[in-house]
C-alpha cells in the first residue's frame, strides 16, 4: 500500500527513564507477579496458622533479632539505592560507580544477615508445617535478595566497562527500582514471621 | 569512531526509495539460515511460528491419548489399557492439553500477532520470548519423554494431595508432574510480561487505548490474569516438591500441614486458568466476526469492559471447584453467586457479537463457521455452567462425567473452535497462501457433529452416574450404548483434525497465493506483506482509527525518521500512544538458549537431588549474565 509520511519521529531519544523505558515496565511486570507470590505464600501461612490450634507449632516464637536488624539495614540501603538512581539519571558516571558498589556490599550483608536468620528461627523445615511455611516465606525473600545481589554485582562490573554509557544508565536505574521492591515486601513479611508468632 | 563520522553513518528512512528501504531493513532484521542463526532468532514471527507449532504437536499427544480412552471405554471391561496406562493417559491429556497447548497456543498467537496488530516491529524483550520458547520446549519434552520412559503422571492434571504427595506416589511420577509445572508457568509468565509491555508501550503512534484492536485487548486481560494467576501453582507445585524431596510437610495433616491448602492454591490459578483461555479465544471471535461481517464490531466498549469485568471475576470463582470439600454455607453460597455473576458480562459480549451479524452481511466463510460453532456449543457449555455452579447440583454431578461434559463444551467450545476460525483466518498472513475452502467446511462439519456426538452423551453418563475417571466399567450399568456413541463420535473430531493437518500441508505447498490482505479486513497485521517481511512495517504505521486500513483505502499513513540500520522501534506512552523514544530492539542471540538449557537441567537435577539447585544456580547465573552483558553492536551502544 502507498504510505504517506505524517510524522517524523528523528529527533527522539534512543533510551529514557522511568515510565518511559519499556524495561521498567518489564521489571514492574515481574514485581506483580513476584508479589502476588508474596502474597500468596503469607495467605498460605496465614491459612497453616488458622488450622492449627498452637502457633508455632511445638517450638518457640523465632528470635526476631535478626530479622531485625535485616529490617534497618534494608530501611537504611533505601538511602544509597535513591542515590544509585539518581546519580544514574544524572549519568554520573563516577557517582553510579560509587553508589553501584555501596549497594553490592549492602546487598552481600543482607545475605549474610539472611544465612544468621535462618539459624535462629528455632525450627528446621522438616520438623512440623510450621517450620515448612517459615522456611519458605524466608526462602523466597532470600531468592530475590541473592537475584538483586546478582543483579547489582554485574551490573557495577558493567559499569567500569567501556559498555558504561547510554541506556545503561537507564539499566542501572531500572535496577534500583527493583531493590525498593525487595526492601519493601520484607516489612510484610518481617511482621508475618515475627509477629504473627507471638499474637 | 567519531561522533560525526556516527552520525553519517546513522541512516534513516525518511528519504529512502522503496528498493534500498528494503534492502537495508532486511540485512538488519533478518534471521540467518545457518544453524547457530536460526537457533538465536528473536524474531516474533519465527519464535511464534515455533510456539503454535509445537503446540499443535502436542495437542495431536494429547488428543491421541484422548482416543486411547475412549476406545478403551467403548464397550465395558473392555482390556485394551490397564488402570495403570489409564491412570498416566487422563493425567497426560489433562497436563497436555492444559499446559502444554491450550495456555501456549494462545499465547502464540498474541505473539506472533500482537506486534503486527499494534504496529511494531518486534515483540518486546524479544530475548526473553525466545528463552521462553525454549523452556516451554523442554518441559513439554521432559513430561512426554518421562511418559515413554513409564515415569508418565498418573495423579490427574490438579494432582490432589494427598494422592500426589510422599506417601502415596512414591517414584518420580508425580515429581515430573510439579517440574513440568515450574517449567510452562515460566515460560507463560515471561510471555504474558512481553506482551503487557508491548501492547503498554509499543503500540504505533495514534493507536489510543480505544483504537486498540479487540484481539490485543483479550490477549492484554489475559496476561494480567496469568501474572496474578499463575504465581499460586507454583507456589503449590514448588511446596509439593519439597513436601516430596526434602520433608516438609504443608500437605500433611500428621504435622501441622492441610491437603484443603493444595486445592485452594491450585484451583487459586486453576479457574483463571479457564479464563486465561478463554479470553483470548473471545478476541479471535472479535477478529474474525468483524472481517466477516464487514463492519467493526458493535458495542467496542461494552466487549473491552465485559473482558475487563470477566478478568476480575475470574478470580472470585475457585471455591465452586470444592463445594464438596465440606466448607462453610456462607463461602459456597457467595461462590454460587459469583459464579453466576460471570455468565453476565460473558452473556453481555454474545450479545454484541449477534448485534454485529445481524445487522450485516455476512460472508460464510470457514473461519465465520468456526464461529458460529463456537456460540453453539460454548452456550450449551455456559448453561451447564450455570448448572454447576449451584451446590446442591455440583454435589449430585460432582466427579461425574457430566463435569467432563460441560468442561469440554466450555473448552473445546469455547476456545478450540474459535482457535480453529483463528487458524482459518490467519493461516494466510502466515504461510502466504490460503486454506482449502473445501476442506475447511468438511474440517467444520466434521469437527461440529464429531464434538457433539463425543460430548453430549457425556451429560447423560454422568446423570446416570457414571464417575470420572474409571479405566472400565460392568456391563450391568447400562452405561455401554452411550460410551460407544460418545467413542464413535470422538473418532469423527479426530478425523476433523486429520483433514486439517492434511488441508494445512496441502495448502502450504499448493494453495492459492493470499496477497496482503485476502479477506478484506481492518486491522493492521493485514497492511503488511504475507508472511510479513522480517521488519513487518517498512515503515511504522500512524494509526488513525479502530480499523485502520478500512479508514486509510488509498494510502497508509506512516511516520518517519527511524534508522535503518539498526533495530529502532517507537515506544510511546501508554493511554496515547504519544512517541517518546526510538527503542532499539535487541538483536539474535544464542544465550537465551543456552540459558535455557542450564535452567532446563537444573530442574531436571532438582527432581533427583536438592543441590541441583545451588549446582545449577552457576551455569543458570553464567548463561544469564552473558545474556545480558552487552556485546558492543549498535543496538547495545546507543
Amino acid at each position: 500500500m502507498r504510505q504517506r509520511p505524517v510524522q517524523d519521529v528523528s529527533a527522539l531519544p534512543t533510551y529514557g527513564y522511568g515510565s518511559v523505558s519499556p524495561i521498567w515496565w518489564g521489571t514492574l511486570g515481574f514485581v506483580a507477579l513476584e508479589a502476588m507470590g508474596f502474597a500468596l505464600a503469607g495467605g498460605a501461612y496465614l491459612y497453616l496458622r488458622q488450622v492449627n490450634p498452637d502457633w508455632p507449632i511445638a517450638v518457640p516464637p523465632p528470635s526476631h533479632w535478626p530479622g531485625t536488624v535485616m529490617l534497618i539495614v534494608l530501611l537504611a540501603s533505601l538511602w544509597p539505592n535513591a542515590l544509585a538512581d539518581r546519580a544514574a539519571r544524572d549519568e554520573n558516571l563516577p557517582r553510579v560507580q560509587l553508589w553501584l558498589v555501596v549497594m553490592s556490599v549492602l546487598g552481600i550483608i543482607a545475605v549474610g544477615i539472611r544465612a544468621w536468620e535462618f539459624m535462629h528461627i528455632n525450627v528446621r523445615w522438616d520438623t512440623n508445617a510450621y517450620g515448612s511455611i517459615v522456611w519458605f516465606v524466608l526462602g523466597l525473600h532470600a531468592t530475590h535478595l541473592i537475584t538483586d545481589l546478582g543483579d547489582t554485582l554485574v551490573l557495577a562490573a558493567l559499569m567500569f566497562t567501556r559498555h558504561a554509557k547510554g541506556k545503561r544508565f537507564s539499566d542501572v536505574s531500572d535496577n534500583a527500582f527493583y531493590w525498593y521492591f525487595v526492601v519493601a515486601s520484607w516489612v510484610p513479611l518481617y511482621a508475618l514471621i515475627y509477629g504473627v508468632p507471638r499474637l | 569512531m567519531s561522533t560525526q563520522a556516527a552520525a553519517q553513518e546513522d541512516v534513516r528512512d525518511t528519504h529512502l526509495d522503496d528498493a534500498e528501504l528494503h534492502a537495508r531493513l532486511t540485512r538488519t532484521w533478518r534471521t540467518g539460515t545457518s544453524l547457530i542463526e536460526r537457533l538465536s532468532s528473536v524474531d516474533h514471527k519465527v519464535v511464534g511460528r515455533r510456539y503454535i507449532l509445537t503446540a499443535f504437536f502436542f495437542l495431536c499427544l494429547g488428543g491421541l491419548s484422548a482416543v486411547a480412552m475412549r476406545l478403551q471405554l467403548a464397550r465395558p471391561e473392555a482390556k485394551l489399557l490397564g488402570p495403570d496406562l489409564y491412570n498416566q493417559l487422563f493425567t497426560m491429556h489433562g497436563t497436555t492439553m492444559m499446559f502444554l497447548f491450550a495456555v501456549p497456543v494462545m499465547e502464540a498467537f498474541a505473539v506472533y500477532f500482537v506486534p503486527l496488530m499494534v504496529g511494531t516491529r518486534n515483540i518486546a524483550f524479544p530475548r526473553l520470548n525466545a528463552f521462553s520458547y525454549w523452556i516451554f520446549l523442554f518441559g513439554g519434552l521432559f513430561l512426554w519423554v518421562s511418559f515413554l520412559l513409564k515415569v508418565g503422571p498418573d495423579v490427574g492434571w490438579f494432582a490432589y494431595v494427598p494422592l500426589s504427595g510422599p506417601e502415596f506416589s512414591p517414584g518420580k511420577r508425580a515429581d515430573v508432574w510439579a517440574q513440568m509445572i515450574t517449567f510452562t508457568e515460566i515460560s507463560a509468565l515471561a510471555v504474558a510480561i512481553e506482551i503487557i509491555v508491548t501492547v503498554f508501550k509499543q503500540r504505533a503512534p495514534g493507536m489510543t487505548l480505544d483504537r486498540i484492536p479487540l484481539f490485543v485487548w483479550a490477549m492484554l486481560v489475559t496476561s494480567f490474569l496469568i501474572i496474578f494467576a499463575m504465581p499460586a501453582v507454583m507456589v503449590a507445585s514448588t511446596m509439593l516438591i519439597l513436601d516430596r524431596l526434602v520433608g516438609t510437610h504443608f500437605f500433611n495433616p500428621a504435622e501441622g500441614g492441610d491437603s484443603l491448602l493444595w486445592q485452594h492454591l491450585f484451583w487459586f490459578f486453576g479457574h483463571p486458568e479457564v479464563y486465561i483461555i478463554f479470553i483470548p479465544a473471545t478476541g479471535m471471535v472479535s477478529a474474525i466476526i468483524a472481517a466477516f461481517a464487514r463492519r467493526p464490531v458493535f458495542g467496542y466498549l461494552p466487549l473491552v469492559l465485559s473482558l475487563i469485568a470477566v478478568g476480575f471475576l475470574s478470580f472470585g470463582l475457585w471455591v465452586h471447584h470444592m463445594f464438596v470439600t465440606g466448607l462453610p454455607q456462607l463461602g459456597s453460597a457467595f461462590f454460587t453467586a459469583s459464579s453466576m455473576l460471570i455468565a453476565v458480562p460473558n452473556g453481555l459480549q454474545i450479545f454484541c457479537w449477534v448485534a454485529t451479524l445481524w445487522d450485516s452481511r455476512p460472508v460464510f466463510k470457514t473461519p465465520l463457521l468456526f464461529v458460529i460453532g463456537f456460540f453453539f456449543i460454548f452456550i450449551i457449555g455456559g448453561m451447564s455452567g450455570v448448572m454447576v455452579a449451584s451446590v446442591p447440583i455440583d454435589t449430585q454431578v460432582h466427579d461425574t462425567y457430566f463435569v467432563v461434559a460441560h468442561f469440554h463444551y466450555v473448552l473445546i467450545g469455547g476456545a478450540v473452535f474459535p482457535l480453529l476460525g483463528a487458524v482459518y483466518f490467519w493461516f494466510p498472513k502466515i504461510t502466504g497462501r490460503m486454506l482449502s475452502e473445501r476442506l475447511g467446511k468438511w474440517n467444520f462439519s466434521l469437527a461440529f457433529v464429531g464434538f457433539n456426538v463425543a460430548f453430549f452423551p457425556m451429560h447423560i453418563l454422568g446423570l446416570q452416574g457414571m464417575p470420572r475417571r474409571v479405566y472400565t466399567y460392568l456391563p450391568e450399568m447400562g452405561w455401554g450404548s452411550l460410551n460407544l456413541l460418545s467413542s464413535a463420535g470422538a473418532l469423527v473430531l479426530f478425523t476433523s483434525f486429520v483433514l486439517l493437518l492434511v488441508n494445512v500441508i496441502l495448502s502450504a505447498r499448493r494453495g492459492p497465493t493470499a496477497g496482503e490482505n485476502p479477506w478484506d479486513a481492518g486491522t493492521l497485521e493485514w497492511a503488511t506483506t504475507s508472511p510479513p517481511l522480517p521488519y513487518n512495517f517498512s515503515r511504522i504505521p500512524f494509526v488513525t482509527h479502530r480499523e485502520p486500513l478500512w479508514d486509510n483505502r488509498d494510502s497508509l499513513p506512516v511516520i518517519t525518521g527511524l534508522s535503518v540500520d539498526t533495530r529502532e522501534t517507537v515506544s510511546g506512552t501508554l493511554t496515547e500512544a504519544f512517541p517518546e523514544i526510538r527503542e532499539n530492539s535487541p538483536e539474535p542471540s544464542i544465550w537465551p538458549l543456552l540459558a535455557a538449557i542450564a535452567v532446563a537441567g537444573t530442574f531436571l537435577g532438582s527432581i533427583f537431588t536438592p543441590w541441583a539447585v545451588v549446582w545449577g544456580s552457576i551455569p543458570v547465573a553464567i548463561t544469564l549474565t552473558c545474556w545480558f552483558w552487552p556485546k558492543g553492536t549498535p543496538e547495545d551502544e546507543k
